[in-house]
């Protein structure tokens, strides 16, 4: 790891921890419906929706009434996602005249964008209509997020809650996440993002002809105002083919950077938020400890493995080592703005949350940095986490560890002041090994027969990888890929469907 | 009779039709609109694109890499995003390292570049050159890339290297502080400025 790295990964840990705390507090404040800065201009907002909605913000719902109106919710957005990418062609602000989303693609960018996985099996700037993107993508960017926080605040009001059997009002704490938390920041961060260059435009694809005389046709779109959204909502699905590796999407290392921020900050805060919800603030900084040192420790390893370079390039004349004029490394798939610290720094947070969005292509790691990805989304993203399910995934962990613990200790085991029983750590384990069951059971089924097989780019052991690395990115609402794969073919795009669905709801249920 | 399932029916899906409806016109059209009024009005050349031209005539755009293979002007890393620098067509190689095509690609952009360059054999060449970018529209190089090929721009426009080396330096960007970012040299920008100082005879 050189000095500059080092410095680079300090100086991300130091700014993360030093916002998780006035967010989270803010956070719990918009949660527990008490006053904040934003009040004036919002809250007017608010009292309208639920006045237009006959929601009565102070009546909570139990557990199964909110269980199914996220359900519901989530239905209604999926199907609306559905139709918009079918019908695209018929829709305004189409200017490439893109047709129709065939239907298993659409099954599949529905389910993904809804789950708030986001796996690109669209190649966006050669697929969808900037209808398609600005309002079926940016709608589930947001309220993805901000239903996984929902289930958070639920899950730890169940949780703190002694007596009561209520958990909360889905929709308030829907519309309370979107409009105090989601937005404004996602402003903010946008805006930061144009003025370093990332576009915002609505006028078509741009046709120049290059210095030396060539053409060339420069993809255009209304980017950054998605690109704000796709990082602060965990979602990770890019306006572009490249993600955040294209330049339009993420120019220097100064977005680079906040764009890696904004995909940590709001998890972070949630713990933060935890920690004080559940009335002990320590609790929440000893997760946030064990948290950041899985976070570091899989930076670090990512970091030195891709430094060291590729080995099978050493006897071809190639200098691999970093210098003060390159940055040497394994470069095949990285950027030269970004280099080997940033990209896999990026690699590691994006995997840590359930992100998936990438500025280097993981398909071509070195097989150890490759697997830092791999083990952290098939540990279930529970580093920091995606926005409120990382934290769930977490809660999970903690009551197994109670109850393996009480055991040892023998005494009956608690957490947060509530017995763990034997109810509890059986929904656990179906939580934990439905999990497992859907990312091996459909890689197996795809590594024996052609129609796995067929659209591999790398043979061997690393086209297993892509395959295990594409059903586990499904899975844990990832969306990441080993991307020589390609997964848009009718068995990928409903298998990895099929594994978003049941790595998003069968825990939460 | 009717009229009272109909109410109640409305009142079930009363909650989930219409915040549904207001949370979408929220965020997917008033969100998205004021980000592009916003930045439109603020910050207008990097809103559409950092887009930079020659004699008023529109070139390309400073963030996106762009095929250069002529001698006189300095050449990009390789492009996996179409043909090359495809700017409608986003990706990297995703060749794995063990790769055999990655290999031998590899190898082959290795002896090229020594031979375009009039290097001597076995001079290690620079990772950066010789490898694809993850958007495959990578608009730099690193300085140690350019650095070799000073002399072959430098001959192609007669033209003193140390000159044009110093053109390179001029334009090399370092890291903000020391450590955000790294050292790097934007092809575009210094093809344009070579045009300026050190122009060819174009028919």
């Amino acid at each position: 790891m050189t000095l500059q790295d080092a410095g680079f990964l300090a100086l991300y840990v130091v700014v993360l921890l030093a916002l998780a705390k006035p967010l989270g507090l803010y956070m719990t404040a918009v949660y527990e419906g008490r006053h904040t800065w934003l009040h004036p201009i919002v809250r007017p907002v608010e009292r309208g929706i639920y006045r237009l909605a006959g929601v009565d913000e102070e009546r909570e719902q139990g557990w199964k009434g909110y269980l199914i109106a996220i359900l519901a919710f989530n239905l209604l957005g999926f199907l609306l996602l559905y139709v918009i990418l079918r019908a695209q062609g018929h829709l305004p602000l189409n200017p490439q005249d893109f047709a129709g989303v065939k239907p298993s693609l659409a099954f599949n960018t529905a389910v993904s964008f809804m789950t708030n996985t986001n796996w690109q099996s669209y190649g966006g700037e050669s697929t969808l209509s900037y209808f398609s993107q600005m309002v079926g993508l940016t709608f589930h960017n947001f309220v993805s997020a901000a239903v996984g926080m929902a289930i958070l605040v639920a899950l730890i009001r169940g949780l703190v809650r002694h007596s009561a059997s209520t958990i909360g009002n889905f929709w308030v704490d829907l519309t309370r996440g979107t409009l105090y938390i989601l937005v404004p920041l996602a402003f903010i961060v946008a805006i930061f993002l144009v003025s370093q260059g990332v576009i915002d435009t609505l006028s078509g694809y741009k046709s120049v002809t290059t210095l030396e005389g060539g053409k060339q046709l420069l993809a255009m779109g209304p980017v950054a105002s998605q690109e704000a959204i796709k990082m602060l909502g965990t979602n990770g699905g890019g306006f572009f083919n490249a993600n955040s590796a294209h330049p339009f999407e993420n120019p220097t290392a100064w977005t680079n950077l906040v764009e890696m921020l904004a995909i940590l900050v709001i998890p972070a805060g949630l713990v933060y938020m935890f920690g004080k919800m559940a009335g002990s603030t320590r609790h929440g900084w000893v997760l946030m400890g064990v948290m950041t040192s899985l976070l570091l420790a899989g930076a670090i390893v990512a970091n030195v493995a891709e430094e060291a370079g590729n080995p099978n390039l050493d006897s071809s004349g190639v200098s691999q080592s970093a210098s003060a004029d390159q940055p040497g490394g394994n470069m095949e798939g990285k950027e030269l703005r970004f280099g080997i610290g940033e990209s896999t720094l990026w690699a590691t947070v994006t995997t840590d949350a359930s992100n998936g969005s990438v500025n280097s292509m993981h398909d071509s790691y070195t097989a150890i940095g490759g697997l830092v990805p791999l083990a952290n989304m098939a540990t279930g993203e529970v580093i920091f986490g995606g926005v409120g399910v990382g934290m769930y995934g977490m809660v999970l962990y903690i009551i197994l560890a109670v109850f393996i613990a009480g055991l040892m200790v023998g005494r009956t085991p608690e957490y947060l002041g509530k017995k763990v029983g034997a109810t509890e750590v059986k929904a656990v384990m179906v939580a934990f090994l439905s999990f497992a069951l859907a990312i091996l059971a459909f890689s197996a089924v795809a590594s024996v027969d052609r129609f796995g097989t067929d659209n591999l780019a790398n043979g061997g052991a690393h086209g297993l990888s892509e395959i295990l690395y594409a059903f586990t990115s499904g899975a844990a609402n990832n969306g990441s890929a080993f991307a020589g794969i390609n997964a848009n073919s009718t068995f990928y795009n409903l298998g990895i469907g099929i594994c978003m669905l049941v790595g998003r709801f069968l825990p939460m249920v | 009779m009717r009229a009272i399932t109909l109410h109640a029916t409305w009142e079930a899906f009363r909650p989930l039709l219409t915040v549904t409806a207001t949370l979408l016109v929220i965020t997917a059209v008033i969100y998205p609109l004021a980000v592009l009024g916003v930045g439109q009005a603020l910050f207008q050349h990097e809103a559409n694109g950092s887009l930079v031209s020659v004699d008023g005539q529109t070139v390309g755009s400073n963030l996106i890499g762009q095929q250069f293979t002529e001698a006189q002007y300095f050449h990009p890393r390789p492009s996996a995003a179409g043909t090359g620098y495809d700017a409608s067509s986003s990706g990297g190689s995703n060749l794995g390292p063990a790769s055999k095509t990655l290999v031998d690609d590899v190898q082959q952009r290795v002896q090229a570049f020594i031979t375009e360059n009039d290097l001597p054999p076995g001079t290690k060449v620079p990772v950066d050159a010789v490898t694809t970018s993850g958007s495959g529209l990578d608009p730099d190089i690193s300085p140690a890339t350019a650095a070799l090929e000073v002399n072959r721009v430098a001959k192609a426009r007669g033209a003193d290297p140390a000159a044009v080396q110093q053109l390179v330096d001029h334009y090399t960007a370092q890291p903000a502080l020391g450590f955000i970012g790294e050292p790097r040299v934007n092809v575009l920008e210094l093809n344009m400025a070579l045009d300026k100082g050190f122009p060819v005879y174009k028919p």
